[in-house]
Formats: C-alpha cells, sequence, structure tokens
C-alpha cells in the first residue's frame, strides 16, 4: 500500500482536479486498459488505474468501482465536465506525457505489484 | 440520571464511531487556528486586557514563533493578588510546556488532557512553531462536527433504509427502482448504475453484491446507450432475498445472441470503440457478476435483458 502523496512525489503527474490531502488517499494496488467493460471486471477498489481515455465514462467507471484515482497517460486531456465530476465523486484525475507501459513500470518500481485484494 | 442508564443501540454505534474519529482526525482538524499569543514582555495588565477583548481565558507565549510559555487565568488571578499586574508576563507565565503536533491524532490529545492537569495544548508544527491551539472544547467541537458532516446524515439514512423491510409487514414487500436511458447519452452513462449500487448499499447490502449489482447494471445501461434506437429503461426491484435487474429497450433486438456472449464480439462503432467501449464484454461480464441471466430478444419487440443476484448464496 502506498499513499497517493508518494506516489506524486516520486513520478512527476500533472494533477488535474481539486487539490486534496493526497496522503490520506491510499493505493493497494494498480490496474492498466483502455477498454472499460475490462476495466469493469479486473480493476478493484482502491486502485489506482492508469488510462488513454479521456472522457466522462472514465469518471463514471473509477466512482462504480470506488477506483480513487486514475492516471491519463500521453497528455490526453480530459474536458472541463469531466474534471468537475471528477471533482464532484471525490475522484483524483492525473496527467502525464508518458505512455502507461512508462507509468506502470514507475509505479511497479515504487512497489506497487499487488494484485491480490486480500494480501 | 435515568436517561445515562438507557442505551439505545444508535446510541452505542454512535460512541463507537467517536472512538473511531478520535483515531482518524488530526488534531489539525479540530484546533483552533487564529491564535491570540502574549510576548514575554508585555505587561499581565496588557494580557489581561487581551483576554477579555478576545473572550479567552489563556493564551500561549511566544517569541519568533516558538512556545516559550503559557499564561491562564489563575496566573493572571496570582498577579492580581500579589498587586503586580503591571509585571511582565515572563514573570507570571508557566514555562512547564506541555505541547502537541498538528499531525497527532486527537486521541493523542485526549490521552494528555486525562494525564495531565491543563487546560489548552499549544499545537505545534513539524519545526516546534505554534500554529493552533486545543480545548477540549474544541476537541467535543471537532468530533460532533465531524459526526454531523459526513457520519451521522449517512447512517441515520442507512439505519432507516436498511431496516425498511423488517419495518414494514406485508406478505411480499419489494423495492423497484425505474431509470429512463437516453440514447447516446455519454454524458450521463453510469449515473443509473451508480445511483443503484448506493441505493443498495444504503440498504445495507454487502459491498459485494453491490459492486456486482453495479457492474452488471452499468454494463446493461451502456448497452441502451451505445446499442438501441431509442434508449430504454432500468428497472431494479429489490427484496430481501433476491435483487431483480431488467434492462429493456424497444428494439432493434440482438441478430445472434449467442455470438453475442461471445466474448470480444462487438458490433460497436469505431467512434464509440474510441470512447472505450465496445470491448466485446459487456455481456460476458454481467454473465459473470449475476446468479441468472435471461435475454429475449426479437427485432418486433426489442431486447429485454433480466438479470438476478440471490442475496442468500453469496457468488465468489
Amino acid at each position: 500500500m502506498l499513499a497517493l502523496q508518494t506516489i506524486l512525489d516520486n513520478i512527476e503527474l500533472k494533477v488535474l482536479t481539486d487539490t486534496v490531502d493526497f496522503s490520506e488517499i491510499e493505493i493497494h494496488t494498480g490496474y492498466t486498459s483502455d477498454l472499460l467493460s475490462c476495466v469493469m471486471t479486473g480493476a478493484q477498489a482502491e486502485c489506482i488505474w492508469i488510462t488513454l481515455i479521456a472522457n466522462i465514462n472514465v469518471v463514471a467507471v473509477a466512482s462504480l468501482l470506488e477506483i480513487p484515482a486514475v492516471i491519463i497517460t500521453e497528455n490526453a486531456q480530459p474536458d472541463a465536465a469531466t474534471i468537475a465530476r471528477a471533482n464532484q465523486e471525490g475522484i483524483v484525475l492525473l496527467s502525464t506525457p508518458v505512455g502507461s507501459y512508462q507509468i506502470v513500470g514507475r509505479l511497479w518500481e515504487l512497489g506497487i505489484k499487488d494484485t491480490d485484494p486480500n494480501k | 440520571m435515568s436517561d445515562q442508564a438507557t442505551l439505545s443501540d444508535n446510541d452505542a454505534g454512535m460512541i463507537t464511531r467517536v472512538e473511531e474519529l478520535g483515531y482518524e482526525l488530526k488534531i489539525s482538524q479540530v484546533m483552533t487556528t487564529n491564535v491570540v499569543t502574549f510576548s514575554p514582555d508585555m505587561t499581565m495588565l496588557e494580557a489581561l486586557n487581551l483576554i477579555q477583548h478576545h473572550r479567552i481565558s489563556g493564551a500561549p507565549v511566544t517569541m519568533n514563533g516558538e512556545v516559550v510559555g503559557i499564561v491562564s487565568t489563575e496566573d493572571l488571578i496570582r498577579a492580581l493578588r500579589d498587586g503586580r499586574i503591571d509585571r511582565k508576563v515572563s514573570d507570571y507565565m508557566s514555562k512547564n510546556l506541555i505541547t502537541a503536533k498538528a499531525t497527532d491524532k486527537v486521541v493523542e490529545a485526549l490521552r494528555i488532557f486525562a494525564k495531565k492537569n491543563v487546560g489548552r495544548l499549544p499545537i505545534l508544527d513539524e519545526n516546534n512553531k505554534l500554529v493552533g491551539l486545543l480545548t477540549k472544547g474544541d476537541i467535543t467541537n471537532g468530533l460532533l462536527d465531524a459526526l454531523q458532516r459526513d457520519y451521522q446524515a449517512e447512517e441515520v439514512k442507512r439505519y432507516r433504509a436498511s431496516h425498511l423491510f423488517e419495518d414494514i409487514e406485508s406478505d411480499r414487500t419489494s423495492l423497484i427502482l425505474r431509470y429512463r436511458i437516453i440514447k447516446d447519452d455519454f454524458l450521463h452513462g453510469g449515473a443509473a448504475s451508480n445511483h443503484i449500487k448506493r441505493a443498495l448499499l444504503r440498504l445495507g447490502a454487502d459491498r459485494q453484491v453491490a459492486r456486482r449489482c453495479g457492474i452488471a447494471v452499468y454494463e446493461a445501461e451502456m448497452n441502451l446507450i451505445i446499442h438501441t434506437n431509442n434508449g430504454g429503461f432500468l428497472r431494479v426491484e429489490i427484496e430481501p432475498h433476491k435483487i431483480t435487474m431488467e434492462a429493456y429497450d424497444d428494439g432493434p433486438g440482438i441478430d445472434d445472441v449467442e455470438k453475442a456472449l461471445t466474448p470480444g464480439f462487438s458490433t460497436a462503432s469505431e467512434e464509440v470503440r474510441n470512447k472505450g467501449f465496445g470491448a466485446g464484454m459487456g455481456l460476458v461480464n454481467i454473465r459473470a457478476c449475476v446468479d441468472e441471466m435471461t435475454i429475449k430478444t426479437s427485432k418486433e419487440s426489442g431486447t429485454n435483458l433480466y438479470m438476478t443476484i440471490y442475496l442468500d448464496k453469496p457468488k465468489n
């Protein structure tokens, strides 16, 4: 488990949503996919989701699955409505110019490896 | 007296929650931040004037942001009794400092108040600079606020909701939620499933059950948005022992149901795929989440999708 603040301290990510106490947000595991149905089955609660999708459906899926933070890669830009909805739902949207592969690698190095929710 | 003797279940639950909050809340969340401070070179009379003006009962004494002492009403009374109200604050302040850190949990402060005979705690940051003042009253107010804010309202609603079925007597009680889903309304996609999931949690449903329902209904909702002629309806019936979910539309129907149930098969357009849909996993996901799934479809009358989750036999 890592605090989102630790991730932000170690990986250069732009915070798109309102600033909150990132040290209070716990990230237990990660998931990456650009297909929402796959996220639906594969992603666990309290995971960080890495995706190229930047539209409002990301917020809907994250909210439903209790995903606290989403990293949007390759500079894909969510619109204002998406960011507003994310703020409303309490979901942190982060942006990076690099690709999903690199981000996953960095997160893995930081120690976010475990995908078993029971551990 | 008799009030204390009778403790309802609700009160009992509340006490535990207060204790929990003591461990959750940081001192920084409940302390007073606009702290009136004295300087050591001030006279006790000036301190008294400040105390009266701000209606406080004491204040920390600081030098360059660091706490060097604390003055309470008792110290003022001592100075008055001695007839030396013109003496400096540094002569009468208490130098035996008991402080706490802003990042500490409230429970730490409660322990200090229980052990030491102090009325207020100067609160310091990581550089030992004064950032706030904490009294027992601040803690009480902070806990009450926190309870009110993020817990009480929700919990009372949930308490009422989760006892809904017990309170109503009938031969068969059910709660029906209906949502109209509009074709191509990607902006509100997922709103109905989110509402349904929240309703289930309010009703006291197991988190895992609420999640399974949420996923199944989300997929059905997106199918109505993406694949129908005119959108459709979601209908969720909640009963004490099962949840029945139904998605129906008026066309165009599914050409080949078996194909539609094949993982990866999708008829979604390129545009829809670019939004992250069209993985060809919708119905597959639904089938994995629910205990029973039935599809009735025809070109003439559209598609009816029935999904059932039984609450007395947990899946997975």
